[in-house]
C-alpha cells in the first residue's frame, strides 16, 4: 500500500517537475465569491504569475448567487474554473460527485502537511468524510462568526455606572450569551450623541443562509447537536433537544428585544451597515469584516473592539465560515492549478496573505509570536477559530439549509408557532432529505 | 385637437390635471433621485443615520464601480503616493486600485445582447405580424394565443432544460445564446403589438402598389414598413426595456463571458458590506441608454401601443 | 419616389426568376414570414416545455447527472397539490397579483385621463413618470431594501414626515402584516407607467366627433365619461391587465431581491418557491411538475381572459 503511494507520489512529483521544465504557460481561472478578500487575493497572486509564468484569471460571483452559480457550473461539468474556493459545506458534494481532485498524494509529494493548519479548518474545509484523512482542499480562508462592539460607548463612565447599578456587573465584553443579551437590552433605544441607538445587529436573512449562520451560534451553546454522536443521522432528541429549544428561544428573544427596527432580513452587509452608521452597540458578523471595521472612518480604530461568540449553558462554540481551495476535476490545467496551491501553501505567502487582509489557516502564521498583537482583532480571531462548529457538509447540504432557513425564519422573525414546533418540523424535513438521499 | 374645441378640457381642469400629474411625478421621482444622489455620496454618507439629504459630493462610487481596490498597509501607501485624482480618492481610504472592474465588460454585454435581441425581435416580429395581419393562416387565433402563451412560463421553470440544451449546442454563456433566448421571450410581445399596428394600415395602399407592378415583397418593404415605423419604434422600446433589464435568465445561464449588468449591479461589494454608492452609480449609468433610446423614439411610443384593439 | 436597391434588383432580375418570386403564392409568403418566429418559439419555448413535462414524471436531479433516474408517475404532482406550504405561496401570489393590478389600473387610468387634458408640459412630465419602468427590476428590488430601512432609508422618513408617525416605529419588509404591501408598493411604483401609457393610447384613439355628438345631445360630462370614455378605453385597459398579469404571475427578480421571500414565507411567491426547488434543492423532477402546474394555471386563466377580451373588442 505504502509502496504504491510512494510510486504515485514520485510520479506526480516527476510530472510536475517536467511541467516546470517545459515552462509552459497555462491560463488558470480561479473562482471565488466577490468580496474584499478576493480582491486581496488578486493582488497576492501577481507574485505567483511572476514566478510561474502562468496567467491568472478570476471569476468572482457575488455571495447571494455564489452557490447557485458555482454549483450549477460544477454539476454540469463545466471547465470555467480550474481552481475553486468553494464554501466549506460543498466539500461533501465536491468529493462524492467527483467535482474536486483528491489532494492526498499531492500533499505528500510536496511535503504539505495538514498538521500545519488549524485543526478546525482542516476538518471544516478539507476533509470528507469528516474525521478521516481524505483531503479535497487546502484551507484557504479561515473565517468564523464573532462579535464587534462599540468600545467607545462601553467606556463612557455614566453608562458604566448605570449598567453596574442595574445588572451588578461591569459593562464589559460579555462572558455568556445571557450577559450579551443584557448589554443589548441596556443599549436598545438609548440616546447616544443625539441619536437613538439599538442593542445588537444580528443575522436574520431569509434568502440564502443568513439566519442559519446566526442562530447556530445560540443553538450550539445551548446544547443543539446535528446528530447523535454515537449514531449518524439520528436527529430526534438532538436537533430538537430541550437545550436546542432554549437556544432558539434565546435567539428570538434577542431579536424581539434588542435589534434595530427593520433588521428582519439582514446578513453580512446589512449588519455591517448598521454598525458603521452607529445604530448598534453590538454586531454579529464573520471575522472577515474586522479589517474593514478597524479601518472605518466612523467606527474604526479604538472605537471598536472584537470578541468571540460568548458561552452558553452547554459550552462555547461559534459558527464556522471560510473556504478551502480545491482543484476542479474537469479542468484541463490540473498541474498548473496544483502548482498554484503549492505556491499558496508557502509560509511566506500565507504571512503576506494575513498582512493584506486575508485570513490564513496556517499555524506557523497564526501561532507566531506577535500575531495576537499584530492587529486589534487578531486575538479574537484566534480565540474564535478554536471553538468552531460547522453546518452539515453533506452532498445534500443545500436542501438541509433551505429547510432550516424556512423553519427558523418563520419562528424567529414571523413569529409562527413555538420553538419546539419549529425544531420538530426541522427534524421532519431533514429526515426526509436523508431518506431521499438514501442515507436513512 | 384645437384649444377652442367645445369638448376640450376647460382651463381650470387643465390646471388641476397639471398639478395632480406633476405631484405624482415628483413623488415617483423621489426614489430615483435618491438612487442618483447616493451615487455621489461617500460610503459612510450613504448609510448615514439619519439619512443625509445634504452632503459633500464625491466620485467615490463611480471610481469604485469601474475599479477593484484592495486595502494596503500604511507603509505601502506612504511609499506609493497617488498619481491621479481617482487614485487619490481610493488612497484616502487606505486602499489602492488593483485593476479595472468587470462593470465595463458587463455593460458591453448588455449593449450587445440588449440591442441585438431587440433588433432580431423587431425584424422577426414584423414579418410574422404582417403575415398574421394580411394572410389567411389556418388556426390564426390559436396561433396568436400560442405565441402569447410562450411568455407565460416563468424563467426559472424552463431554465434547466434551456441550460442543458444550450450546453449541447455550445450556446451556453454566449452572446448568441442570450440574444436568441431574449428574442424568443420578446417575440410574443412584438408580434402582438405589431399585428395591431399593421391591422390599422389600410390594405388599399398595398393593392395600389401591386397594381403599379410591385411584387408582394416590394409592397411590403416600400409601403407597409414605412407606415409601420411608429409601431416598430414603440415595439423596439418595449423589447429593449425587457432585454436590457432581464435578471433571472442572466443569473442562471451566464457567467464569465456573456453575463449582463443586472445581476452584477446589486451585488457590488465594497469594504465588508455592500458598496451602496457604487451600486447607485451603476444603476444610474445603466439607466442612461434606455432613457436616451426612449427619448429618441418618444414620439412613436404612444401611437404604437394599441395592441390591435382599435378598429377604425 | 427615389429609386432604391429593390427597384434595381427587380429590374435586373431575369423575367423567369422574377415571375417565380412574384409567383410565390400568398400562402408561401405567409409561411416564410411566420416560420422563423414559430421555429424560434418551438425551439426555445416549446421544446423546453415538453422536456419539462417529461421530467415532471421522474425523480431526476440535475445535480446528480450520474444517478439513476426513475419514472415516478404522478407522485410529484400529488406531493405538490397536497403540500400546504405551496398553497400558501399561491395565496401570496394571488394577493400580490390582485392588489398590484388594482392599484396600477386605478392610478394608471387616472394619470392617463389627467395627462390627456394636455396641460402645458404634459409631454415632459409623462416622460418623467415613465422612468421607473426602465430600471432593472433586480436593481429596483435591491435598492428598495435600502429605501425601506427604518434608520437609514428614505421611505419611513417620508411617511413619518407626512403622517407624524415615528419613522422607526414600523418596518415595511420586516413585519408579517406589512411585507405583502411593501412588495405591492414597489411593483406599483415601477409599473403604473406601463398601464398609464396604454390607457393614454386608448384615450387618444377616441375620435373627437363622438364627444361632439354627445355634446349636441347635451349629455353631461359625467355621463360622457361613463358612456364613451370608459367603454372605449376598456379593451386597452384589459390588454394592459393581461400583460401585467402574466408578468406578475411569474414575478421573481424584484421580490427576491427585496424580501427574499420573508419574513418567514410571507412573500414567498410561487416563482421564488420554484427557484428554491429547482436551483437550490435541485429536485428537478419535482420542480418540473410544479412548473407544469403553474403553466397550466396561467394558460387556463389567460385563455378565458383573452376570450372575454375578444368579446369586449367586438362590441
Amino acid at each position: 500500500m505504502k509502496k504504491t503511494h510512494l510510486l504515485a507520489a514520485s510520479l506526480i512529483a516527476a510530472a510536475s517537475g517536467l511541467a516546470a521544465e517545459d515552462a509552459y504557460a497555462a491560463n488558470l481561472t480561479l473562482c471565488w465569491a466577490a468580496w474584499d478578500p478576493a480582491n486581496a487575493l488578486v493582488e497576492l497572486s501577481k507574485d505567483f504569475e511572476a514566478q510561474s509564468g502562468h496567467k491568472m484569471n478570476f471569476e468572482f460571483v457575488p455571495w447571494p448567487n455564489f452557490a447557485d452559480r458555482m454549483l450549477n457550473e460544477l454539476n454540469s461539468g463545466g471547465k470555467l474554473c480550474d481552481l475553486m474556493i468553494g464554501d466549506s459545506q460543498w466539500i461533501g458534494l465536491g468529493a462524492e460527485a467527483g467535482h474536486y481532485v483528491k489532494m492526498n498524494d499531492f500533499f505528500e509529494a510536496n511535503a504539505i502537511s495538514m498538521d500545519d493548519f488549524i485543526p478546525a479548518t482542516v476538518t471544516g474545509y478539507a476533509e470528507w468524510p469528516k474525521g478521516t484523512p481524505n483531503y479535497w482542499a487546502l484551507p484557504a480562508y479561515a473565517d468564523v462568526v464573532g462579535w464587534t462592539y462599540r468600545k467607545d460607548w462601553f467606556a463612557r463612565p455614566e453608562l458604566q455606572a448605570e449598567y453596574k447599578e442595574k445588572y451588578g456587573r461591569d459593562l464589559d465584553v460579555p462572558a455568556t450569551l445571557a450577559e450579551l443579551k443584557d448589554i443589548a437590552e441596556f443599549f436598545q433605544g438609548r440616546e447616544i450623541d443625539g441619536k437613538t441607538v439599538y442593542g445588537a445587529a444580528i443575522y436574520t436573512e431569509r434568502g440564502s443562509e443568513g439566519i442559519t449562520m446566526g442562530v447556530t451560534n445560540a443553538l450550539y451553546n445551548y446544547g443543539f447537536l446535528y446528530e447523535n454522536p454515537e449514531k449518524p443521522y439520528d436527529m430526534e432528541g438532538f436537533v430538537n433537544s430541550s437545550g436546542a429549544v432554549e437556544g432558539l428561544e434565546f435567539y428570538k428573544a434577542l431579536y424581539d428585544c434588542c435589534t434595530p427596527p427593520g433588521s428582519s432580513d439582514w446578513y453580512m452587509s446589512e449588519t455591517i451597515d448598521a454598525f458603521k452608521s452607529g445604530q448598534a452597540a453590538l454586531q454579529m458578523n464573520f471575522a472577515f469584516i474586522w479589517p474593514g471595521v478597524n479601518a472605518d472612518p466612523n467606527v474604526g480604530g479604538d472605537r471598536s473592539g472584537y470578541f468571540p461568540n460568548p458561552a452558553g449553558p452547554a459550552g462555547q462554540f461559534a459558527q464556522l465560515g471560510g473556504q478551502g481551495i480545491s482543484v476542479v476535476s474537469y479542468s484541463s490545467n490540473q498541474d498548473a492549478a496544483l502548482e498554484y496551491i503549492k505556491w499558496f501553501a508557502q509560509p511566506e505567502v500565507q504571512q503576506r496573505w494575513w498582512d493584506m487582509g486575508g485570513a490564513p489557516a496556517l499555524k506557523s502564521v497564526v501561532e507566531a509570536p506577535g500575531f495576537a498583537d499584530s492587529q486589534p482583532y487578531a486575538q479574537a480571531f484566534l480565540d474564535s477559530m478554536a471553538i468552531v462548529k460547522d453546518f452539515w457538509a453533506e452532498p445534500t447540504y443545500a436542501e438541509l439549509l433551505l429547510a432550516m432557513q424556512n423553519r427558523v425564519h418563520r419562528y424567529v422573525i414571523a413569529g409562527e408557532g413555538t420553538a419546539q414546533e419549529a425544531l420538530d418540523a426541522l427534524v421532519g424535513d431533514w429526515t426526509e432529505v436523508f431518506e431521499d438521499d438514501g442515507k436513512l | 385637437m384645437s384649444g377652442a374645441s367645445v369638448t376640450g378640457p376647460s382651463r381650470r381642469l387643465k390646471w388641476a390635471a397639471g398639478i395632480l400629474v406633476v405631484g405624482y411625478a415628483l413623488i415617483t421621482l423621489m426614489p430615483l433621485l435618491w438612487i442618483m444622489a447616493t451615487g455621489f455620496k461617500t460610503s459612510p454618507d450613504s448609510i448615514a443615520y439619519p439619512p443625509k439629504v445634504i452632503f459633500a459630493p464625491s466620485l467615490e462610487g463611480y471610481v469604485n464601480l469601474f475599479t477593484t481596490q484592495t486595502r494596503q498597509t500604511a507603509d505601502y501607501l506612504a511609499a506609493n503616493p497617488p498619481q491621479t485624482w481617482y487614485e487619490k480618492i481610493v488612497h484616502d481610504r487606505g486602499m489602492v486600485i488593483t485593476g479595472t472592474s468587470r462593470f465595463g465588460e458587463r455593460f458591453m454585454n448588455s449593449v450587445i445582447i440588449g440591442f441585438g435581441s431587440t433588433f432580431l425581435s423587431v425584424v422577426l416580429g414584423t414579418l410574422a405580424a404582417y403575415a398574421f395581419s394580411r394572410y389567411r393562416i389556418p388556426l390564426k387565433d390559436d396561433l396568436m394565443f400560442f405565441i402569447l402563451s410562450t411568455r407565460m412560463m416563468p424563467p426559472v421553470a424552463v431554465a434547466i432544460p434551456i441550460f442543458l440544451m444550450f450546453r449541447n449546442l455550445g450556446l451556453s454563456d454566449t452572446h448568441a445564446g442570450m440574444i436568441l433566448l431574449y428574442t424568443a421571450v420578446n417575440l410574443s410581445l412584438a408580434v402582438w403589438l405589431l399585428k395591431g399596428f399593421i391591422d390599422e394600415i389600410p390594405r388599399e395602399y398595398e393593392e395600389a402598389a401591386l397594381i403599379d407592378g410591385y411584387t408582394r415583397f416590394q409592397a411590403f418593404t416600400k409601403v407597409v414598413l414605412p407606415q409601420a415605423a411608429t409601431g416598430i419604434a414603440s415595439t423596439a422600446i418595449f423589447c429593449l426595456i425587457f432585454a436590457w433589464n432581464e435578471y433571472a435568465f442572466a443569473v442562471l445561464l451566464t457567467s464569465g463571458t456573456a453575463q449582463t449588468a443586472p445581476p452584477f449591479i446589486p451585488t457590488i461589494i465594497g469594504v465588508g458590506g455592500r458598496d451602496w454608492p457604487a451600486v447607485a452609480a451603476g444603476a444610474t449609468i445603466f439607466l442612461v441608454p434606455v432613457v436616451v433610446f426612449t427619448v429618441l423614439l418618444r414620439k412613436h411610443l404612444l401611437r404604437g401601443i394599441t395592441f390591435g384593439a382599435v378598429r377604425k | 419616389m427615389p429609386e432604391t436597391a429593390m427597384d434595381s434588383v427587380a429590374r435586373a432580375t431575369p423575367p423567369r426568376v422574377a415571375r417565380r418570386i412574384r409567383g410565390l403564392s400568398d400562402r408561401m409568403i405567409a409561411w416564410i414570414f411566420v416560420a422563423p418566429t414559430i421555429f424560434l418559439l418551438l425551439a426555445i419555448n416549446i421544446f423546453p416545455l415538453i422536456w419539462t413535462i417529461r421530467l415532471s414524471f421522474t425523480n431526476f436531479r440535475a445535480n446528480r447527472p450520474n444517478a439513476e433516474t426513475a419514472w415516478v408517475g404522478l407522485r410529484n404532482y400529488e406531493r405538490i397539490l397536497s403540500d400546504p406550504d405551496i398553497w400558501q405561496t399561491m395565496q401570496a401570489t394571488a394577493h400580490f397579483l390582485f392588489w398590484t393590478l388594482f392599484f396600477q389600473v386605478l392610478i394608471g387610468f387616472a394619470l392617463a385621463w389627467l395627462i390627456n387634458a394636455k396641460f402645458r408640459g404634459s409631454n415632459f412630465w409623462t416622460t418623467i413618470i415613465v422612468l421607473p419602468m426602465m430600471l432593472s427590476p433586480a436593481v429596483v428590488g435591491n435598492f428598495w431594501t435600502f429605501l425601506y430601512q427604518p434608520q437609514i432609508g428614505l421611505f419611513n422618513y417620508v411617511v413619518a414626515f407626512f403622517s407624524g408617525a415615528d419613522p422607526t416605529g414600523f418596518t415595511m419588509i420586516g413585519e408579517v402584516a406589512l411585507a405583502p404591501w411593501a412588495i405591492v408598493i414597489v411593483d406599483t411604483w415601477m409599473w403604473t407607467p406601463f398601464v398609464m401609457l396604454i390607457c393614454l393610447a386608448g384615450l387618444r384613439s377616441i375620435p373627437e366627433s363622438i364627444y361632439e355628438a354627445a355634446e349636441c345631445d347635451r349629455a353631461s360630462k359625467w355621463r360622457q365619461f361613463w358612456t364613451i370614455t370608459v367603454p372605449m378605453v376598456l379593451p386597452f385597459l384589459m390588454l394592459a391587465v393581461l400583460f401585467r398579469g402574466i408578468e406578475n404571475f411569474k414575478m421573481f427578480d424584484l421580490v427576491v431581491q427585496l424580501t427574499g421571500g420573508g419574513p418567514g414565507s410571507t412573500t414567498e411567491l410561487t416563482s421564488i418557491n420554484l427557484k428554491r426547488e429547482a436551483f437550490e434543492k435541485w429536485r428537478t423532477g419535482y420542480a418540473s411538475a410544479y412548473a407544469v402546474i403553474l403553466f397550466v394555471t396561467v394558460f387556463g386563466l389567460a385563455s378565458i381572459y383573452v376570450k372575454a377580451l375578444n368579446k369586449v373588442k367586438e362590441r
